[in-house]
């Protein structure tokens, strides 16, 4: 029964990604920003993540910061996992996006980090962001607001436990 | 006996071999096992209600117990779903266990915090909180792990162990469920090592 419940948010969970995926990308230049999500927050949480996938199709360059009104800051985080324990940190210089490369932000690794946000994202809403690129210069954008945890969660363990 | 006998050879090295094998599947089979020793540490914290508790919610029953904070984006929430699904599925059966969400980040989160956090997954799971020092014992009394990394804007941000730790109604470490466990084996990991 648990089995079937999983395997109801996992297509559940496609769906929606995929849903959401197909109408749901940004350009800037020769950079393409693929579907921005997030996840809705606790009652009381007060920051939110941040996840999408950017492929340049052009020069090397930077994603240097990101702001959004939903936040009082938006911070640049790399996630490690050293055996059991999480590590965090902040990327002081930004995410790098070498020439002709494709780099993603997601759980358990490179992601955005909504800080201090007031209004706590909801499932289903877009949350409005601008990123900002060293030489591409900035472009906006909004992350569809999925559920807790669950769908996207187990994605990343999947790929984590491979 | 003589070594020059090539099926005396035979038979020692495969001995041998099955000697090393031994020792290697001892090896890891210690490893792997839990750190079982007794917890053997006094603290003084507060529940998500805001009521006292002590070293005594350990005994008595069986507990999950996971060290995390609300500041935490991705971690922390799927593993309290994951938490709650494992009560769920487990019904009756699992209905000695008590869950505990001890923060590793006791100075943003206050009883309240922690209350509006924790029933959003499970009124299952009970928030722990309290002075820092406090929590700190709980953590080096499980040999756990956490730490506060500073950010250059002036927040930071915690590295904590990921493990949910299984514990006994004797309080004794009976398991760990890793992050990103397959829920069906993290459930009979469960119902094995607790109930």
């Amino acid at each position: 029964m648990f089995a079937k419940k999983i395997a109801a948010y996992a297509i559940l969970g496609s769906m929606l990604a995929f849903g959401s995926a197909q109408a749901h990308e940004f350009k800037l230049g020769q950079i393409e920003i693929g579907h921005p999500y997030s996840r809705a927050m606790l009652p009381m949480a007060k920051v939110g993540g941040g996840y999408f996938k950017i492929t340049n199709n052009g020069p090397a360059d930077r994603l240097v910061s990101v702001k959004s009104e939903r936040a009082e800051s938006v911070e640049l985080h790399e996630m490690k996992m050293n055996g059991a324990v999480m590590e965090m940190r902040e990327l002081d210089g930004g995410i790098a996006i070498p020439a002709k490369t494709t780099v993603e932000l997601k759980p358990g690794s490179y992601h955005l980090m909504f800080m201090n946000v007031q209004q706590p994202f909801k499932e289903g809403e877009m949350v409005k962001a601008t990123l900002v690129f060293e030489k591409a210069g900035s472009v906006d954008v909004e992350f569809a607001v999925g559920p807790v945890a669950g769908d996207k969660g187990s994605e990343a363990h999947a790929g984590h436990g491979r | 006996m003589t070594t020059k006998n090539p099926f005396m050879l035979i038979a020692t090295a495969i001995s041998a071999i099955f000697f090393c094998v031994l020792i290697g599947i001892l090896f890891f089979t210690f490893k792997d096992e839990p750190r079982n020793s007794k917890f053997n540490t006094a603290f003084s914290l507060v529940n998500d209600e805001g009521q006292s508790v002590d070293q005594s919610i350990f005994k008595g029953n069986p507990s999950l117990v996971y060290f995390g904070y609300t500041h935490c984006p991705e971690v922390c929430p799927t593993t309290l779903f994951e938490v709650a699904g494992y009560l769920k599925e487990l019904g009756e059966d699992g209905a000695s266990i008590k869950s505990y969400l001890f923060t590793v980040d006791p100075e943003r989160d206050t009883p309240e915090i922690m209350n509006s956090y924790v029933t959003a997954f499970s009124d299952r799971i009970t928030g722990v909180t309290g002075t820092p020092e406090e929590i700190k014992r709980v953590i080096a009394g499980w040999r756990a792990f956490a730490e506060k990394v500073p950010n250059k804007s002036g927040g930071y941000s915690m590295s904590h162990t990921m493990d949910l730790f299984l514990i006994g109604s004797d309080g004794r470490l009976k398991g760990l469920i890793p992050y990103g466990a397959d829920p069906g084996e993290a459930v009979r990991k469960i119902r094995s090592a607790l109930l």
